[in-house]
């Protein structure tokens, strides 16, 4: 259905709207269909001067920390998949502290704590301890875990946790049947309600996405414009942020069902920037050095760097357990200076914990 | 069809009643507008006369009768007049104005929110007149209001939609109906709000002190339609510049040579 509106789109369509103040889901079509390839470089520019009037020439930066990668779902594509057999690590509290203080002696001030799906292994009090840790150290602590419910959500929020991630991975129904063999997370609608219960709960950011490599990425891009329109109706207090995982080496070595070229992946950031002006977008580090140093000020805001996506994996030097392998090693240091040679400022705070603080 | 708290109306014209030469003339160009929803100062009705002249003349036609709090100058007074208008007609509806600057006619967006928290806990179906102030309009709309009334520009001065930057906002985050109120002088500002987006327009001393109020009540019922034909057309963008992807900073395309 969202395929077709977008097959169906022709240069009239992508002329208009790339004429548009205010886009339309029809011109967001238009902008991800076949038709627009043509024009990506002025798209690039559009998206470059909406992002330069609403972020103005900042970068923000953040790293993850990964706490376990135990997880009782099996997903064809991830390297945490419970059938497949790495080794399987779950941090102390201790251990999780000594991680993000080493991320903070580096100069992050923006973290994300990341975990596989084992309430055994992490589970909302484990993240309510380490929230209550980590609070005073950083600027903005968010998470990437398991789907919760409000009411943890709220407990999170008032331990110090500021914004959750939680990606879709794909929104076409049958296909998440597919790829998601068994688990929690085979309940397509339950993830889907997920943003809306972060929100719900009173956390100040919501991130969503699709991994681009399941279904086909216009499609996703379509789905991701819908869900954004729908979840800022709803929620028009709450700030929210799109990423783009793109499928990369696994430990499970899953063929992409799509491949999705690094051309792709602008179109769709481009597209998005110029549907919504105000969303943030996150370039990780699984894309490579030279594909984030180009895409720099023409749509995303925010970027990882010396990203380690094994648990445990900033205090050691091996990469054993890790979730997918990182396209850009470079440190934050070597990150920032990249950002100010082209002319922006490396943004390693912008946000405050007293943000959160409730007396 | 706009539909508000489950009421269709097929005309997305209000029509205010007050400043006629009239009830007559009123009447008469509240017929020619065939609008549907029709506000009524309470201040000006004496609802538990059978023969006041205005409720007479409205009577003959079938609408929908919105009382206003015109007058009110806080949330109070404003509340005591909703139940005593409630009591008198039996409706629910209520177009709740708090005005406490009688030079300006402004509306206080203190006032207003306090107001349509109580009424809308106490069942009224409230549509708040207020400034067009994105944030207020979306706190009366988590408070229950069924619709907003954003002003255009201030009560009687005809000077159009010189709010249509903040208008466009609430209409694009709006999840109520959205009435553009007060200051429309010209079926053509008429039009313009309702090619923006605006669900209706309440329209009252530009018809009531035309030359020809029935005449113009038929003209803001045109433009009405014309401007909501417009808008769901799909208007193409208007363009200060030539090129319509020339962005200020210079650009007109990227360089991508860095993808793969």
């Amino acid at each position: 259905m969202l395929s077709r509106e977008i097959s169906q789109a022709g240069p009239a369509d992508v002329e208009r709207a790339l004429g548009r103040k205010r886009l339309q889901l029809h011109d967001l079509a238009a902008l991800l269909s076949p038709a627009a390839e043509p024009f990506l470089q002025k798209m690039a520019a559009r998206s470059a001067d909406i992002t330069l009037k609403r972020f103005g020439r900042t970068t923000q930066l953040y790293a993850p920390i990964y706490l376990s990668n135990y997880c009782t779902n099996r997903c064809a594509y991830c390297g945490f998949s419970a059938d497949n057999l790495i080794k399987r690590k779950c941090l102390t509290l201790d251990e999780a502290e000594q991680e993000a203080g080493i991320l903070h002696d580096r100069g992050f001030q923006h973290i994300l704590l990341v975990s596989g799906e084992a309430e055994s292994a992490v589970d909302v009090d484990y993240m309510e301890a380490i929230a209550l840790r980590l609070r005073n150290k950083f600027a903005a602590v968010a998470i990437e875990i398991q789907p919760m419910s409000t009411e943890h959500y709220r407990r999170l929020f008032n331990a110090g946790i500021t914004a959750v991630a939680v990606y879709q991975e794909t929104y076409d129904r049958d296909l998440y049947k597919t790829v998601h063999l068994s688990g929690k997370k085979r309940d397509f609608d339950y993830r889907l309600e997920t943003p809306a219960r972060v929100a719900a709960a009173g956390m100040r950011e919501v991130g969503i996405g699709a991994l681009l490599g399941l279904a086909d990425w216009r499609a996703e891009g379509l789905a991701i414009g819908h869900h954004l329109n729908w979840l800022r109706r709803e929620f028009w207090s709450t700030a929210f942020t799109v990423s783009f995982p793109r499928m990369r080496p696994a430990a499970g070595e899953f063929e992409p069902l799509q491949i999705v070229s690094e051309a792709n992946l602008s179109q769709l950031i481009f597209a998005l920037r110029l549907f919504d002006p105000d969303v943030g977008l996150i370039v990780s580090t699984r894309e490579e050095e030279r594909y984030r140093d180009g895409m720099l000020g023409l749509g995303p805001t925010r970027y990882s760097a010396g990203s380690c996506t094994a648990p445990g994996g900033y205090g050691k030097s091996d990469h054993e357990g890790e979730q997918f392998s990182v396209g850009d090693h470079r440190s934050l240091d070597e990150v920032c200076a990249m950002i100010r040679a082209k002319g922006f400022d490396p943004v390693c705070k912008d946000w405050d914990r007293e943000f959160q603080i409730s007396n | 069809m706009l539909t508000i708290a489950g009421t269709e109306f097929r005309s997305r014209l209000f029509l205010g009643t007050g400043k006629f030469s009239s009830s007559a003339v009123m009447a008469e160009a509240i017929a020619a507008s065939d609008a549907q929803m029709v506000t009524v100062a309470l201040r000006r009705v004496d609802l538990d006369n059978p023969d006041d002249d205005i409720m007479k003349a409205l009577s003959l036609r079938d609408y929908t009768f919105l009382p206003n709090t015109s007058g009110a100058r806080d949330s109070q007074e404003a509340i005591r007049l909703a139940h005593l208008a409630r009591a008198a007609s039996g409706s629910s509806w209520l177009k709740l104005e708090v005005t406490p600057d009688p030079r300006t006619l402004l509306p206080d967006p203190v006032e207003t929110l306090l107001a349509t928290e109580q009424l809308v806990k106490d069942g009224f179906i409230v549509l708040p007149y207020m400034n067009a102030d994105p944030i207020l309009a979306l706190k009366l709309q988590d408070a229950g209001a069924a619709a907003v009334m954003p002003l255009g520009s201030p009560i009687g001065t005809n000077q159009g939609v010189l709010t249509d930057f903040q208008v466009e906002i609430i209409i694009e985050q709006a999840k109520v109906p959205v009435v553009v109120d007060a200051g429309i002088g010209a079926p053509s500002h008429a039009a313009y709000a309702m090619e923006m987006g605006a669900d209706a327009v309440l329209v009252n001393t530009a018809i009531s002190v035309a030359g020809n109020p029935v005449a113009m009540a038929e003209a803001f019922a045109k433009a009405v339609e014309a401007g909501r034909a417009a808008y769901l057309a799909g208007m193409g963008q208007r363009s200060k510049q030539a090129s319509a992807s020339s962005p200020e900073s210079g650009q007109l395309s990227s360089d991508l040579g860095f993808l793969s």
